[in-house]
């Protein structure tokens, strides 16, 4: 008479104790990189910005903006895309109930890759904007082929995402062959695989209210994903509109995702594994799920990022060979303890 | 008392082109306990889709009372109608209990969460079905027949008056199908429901409905009381093999068994 999961009335306090953690994360993130700054001098430094507070500074003014132009806007986009492609990837996992879907299943990479080529290729300037629009209408197209056979099942989007989503790489590809210049290239490779390091407030500012509404949504929609496990014949039994309902997650899913990208690039794996390792340690209620992943997936790539930053410092790794290379073997760990509680 | 009635009228229905159900003529009053037999393919899981939205025929009309199920939304449907699916798999990783309160959807916003009351509605199904003392395992660690009955609870919560069953009893042993049938015959006794139930077993059918409806190839071929439809012409006719039957020792309902000589 017991459950392999961690009781349900624990649940908040788990969720207070991982906020916790994203901001301890964050708050460590900031001391390390090329100027270490110790944790009390950033506790000062960040005091002495609030009103009121008269705090002589010890430091040098180079630091302010260490902390608060690059570091604090550059983690604070990592934990913000995290949690966005963590929920994403919960999401579609649960809508299509396919282990292997993550955030860039329905088009949202493929469309992102060759929006940001073309303003790169082109030199429109504006990549964020063209990644977006890209994302957008990729997932858009690719829903309405979906459609097109009458009911969308998932396999049908899945089915139409990873078509749809080969011809717009044949296009990105072909574009970035044609292309004369080595440089570009190289910039289109780079923004593929996504990194923070021109991360700014004002991508924080841009990212902020697509996450909340898309955010929103799918919380409160986190009790018609559990049905949605059923299959969607069970789910319209039981009085779920499935075809309205698969609507408003895709649409609101690929929106947070989009912002993501457009932000940051494509970066894999984290919407993939985080969902999985939060629903074989605690269960697959999206009341829980959905908000576990999204602050443990914002903590993973506030670490990821540190990595990315400092491993090789001064120059860079893409954050996304971070993401893989740690995470893979923790989610096989994950997979090997807890199969049994899955079949 | 419960006076709903579901009743379809000359309904057809097909696959792309290829026809299952042709001018249904079907009704289940309150209190009844009906089945529905015919050999694979005759189109019995088609109706009990039919019968629940999840198809809508191309020609005829599903009434739940005054009301055509087309000019209802899902959620007003699942307030009156549950459905017992055919051999349920159910996901991983929930416990018995979750599964018994999503009955309660049909009767929350899409926003809402379960309040006390549906939590208490749920124990009172598990209750009634003999599955309180699974609500807090796993359903994927639970045997075939609990898992059966916890989706039984689980249409229970949804307070239906009509419950359609399809194949309730497939893929468990003996000990199990009478369990599943008992319940089923107390729910439809006890509560007054409208009970519609897909059989693959004749004499199981026979034994425990009032009336039988027999498909054939998307036909009612015969409808009427165990005794009228469970007949060796009529067996044939639908099942081409020739059949015995004989009357149940106890209470004379019929039997088919086949004759090895």
């Amino acid at each position: 008479m017991h459950t392999t999961y961690p009781a349900h009335q624990h649940r908040g306090l788990f969720l207070l104790v991982a906020t916790f953690i994203v901001l301890a994360t964050g708050a460590v993130a900031v001391t390390i990189g090329s100027v270490a700054i110790p944790l009390e001098t950033l506790w000062r430094v960040i005091a002495a910005k609030i009103p009121g507070m008269t705090i002589a500074p010890t430091w040098a003014p180079s630091w302010e903006t260490i902390v608060f132009d690059i570091r604090l806007p550059r983690i604070a986009l990592a934990a913000l895309v995290g949690s966005a492609l963590a929920t994403s990837g919960a999401t579609y996992q649960g809508l299509l109930r396919n282990p292997l879907a993550d955030p860039y299943l329905i088009g949202v990479s493929a469309g992102a890759a060759l929006g940001a080529t073309i303003a790169i290729v082109f030199s429109f300037g504006a990549i964020s904007l063209f990644a977006f629009i890209g994302a957008i209408g990729a997932t858009t197209l690719i829903y309405a082929l979906a459609r097109a056979g009458g009911r969308t099942t998932p396999t049908t989007l899945i089915l139409a995402g990873v078509a749809l989503g080969a011809f717009l790489s044949a296009i990105t590809w072909f574009l970035m062959f044609k292309g004369d210049s080595a440089f570009r290239t190289q910039q289109i490779i780079a923004w593929m695989m996504g990194s923070f390091s021109l991360g700014s407030w004002q991508d924080v500012a841009v990212m902020i209210p697509y996450l909340g509404i898309g955010w929103l949504v799918l919380y409160l929609n986190a009790r018609t994903l559990n049905v949605l496990q059923l299959g969607d014949v069970q789910a319209q039994q039981l009085g779920v509109p499935v075809e309205r309902v698969t609507m408003i997650l895709v649409a609101s899913a690929s929106l947070i995702t989009a912002a993501a990208v457009a932000t940051s690039g494509i970066i894999g794996f984290v919407g993939l594994i985080v969902p999985h390792a939060v629903r074989l340690v605690w269960g697959p209620d999206h009341r829980f799920l959905l908000p576990m992943s999204a602050l443990i997936g914002a903590t993973f790539l506030i670490l990821a990022d540190t990595l990315a930053r400092t491993l090789l410092s001064p120059s860079e790794l893409p954050v996304g060979i971070i993401t893989a290379f740690c995470g893979a073997p923790f989610f096989l760990y994950l997979l090997r303890r807890n199969r049994e509680t899955l079949i | 008392m419960n006076t709903l009635r579901l009743r379809a009228e000359g309904i057809s229905f097909a696959y792309q082109d290829k026809s299952v159900l042709n001018e249904i003529d079907l009704a289940i009053k309150p209190g009844e306990l009906v089945g529905l037999i015919g050999p694979n393919g005759s189109g019995k899981s088609t109706l009990i889709k039919c019968l629940s939205r999840v198809l809508v025929p191309q020609r005829g009309r599903v009434w739940l009372d005054g009301h055509t199920l087309a000019s209802l939304d899902p959620q007003q449907i699942a307030r009156h109608i549950a459905v017992v699916p055919q051999a349920v798999e159910l996901p991983p990783g929930f416990t018995a209990f979750e599964i018994v309160l999503m009955g309660r959807v049909p009767h929350l916003d899409w926003w809402q969460n379960e309040n006390a009351r549906d939590k208490e509605i749920a124990r009172a199904a598990m209750e009634a079905t003999g599955t309180w003392s699974l609500a807090e395992r796993l359903v994927n660690q639970l045997s075939g027949g609990e898992r059966q009955r916890v989706v039984i609870a689980r249409a229970l919560a949804q307070e239906p008056e009509v419950l359609l069953l399809d194949e309730p009893t497939a893929h468990l042993d003996v000990k199990h199908q009478i369990e599943v049938m008992e319940l089923v015959r107390r729910l439809n006794r006890e509560r007054g429901l409208a009970v519609l139930v897909v059989f693959h077993d004749l004499n199981l059918a026979a034994q425990y409905c009032s009336r039988l409806v027999l498909f054939k190839e998307g036909r009612v071929y015969k409808a009427g009381s165990p005794r009228e439809v469970i007949a060796p012409d009529v067996l044939r006719e639908v099942y081409g093999i020739e059949l015995l039957v004989i009357p149940h020792p106890q209470n004379q309902r019929p039997m088919a068994v086949v004759g090895v000589t």
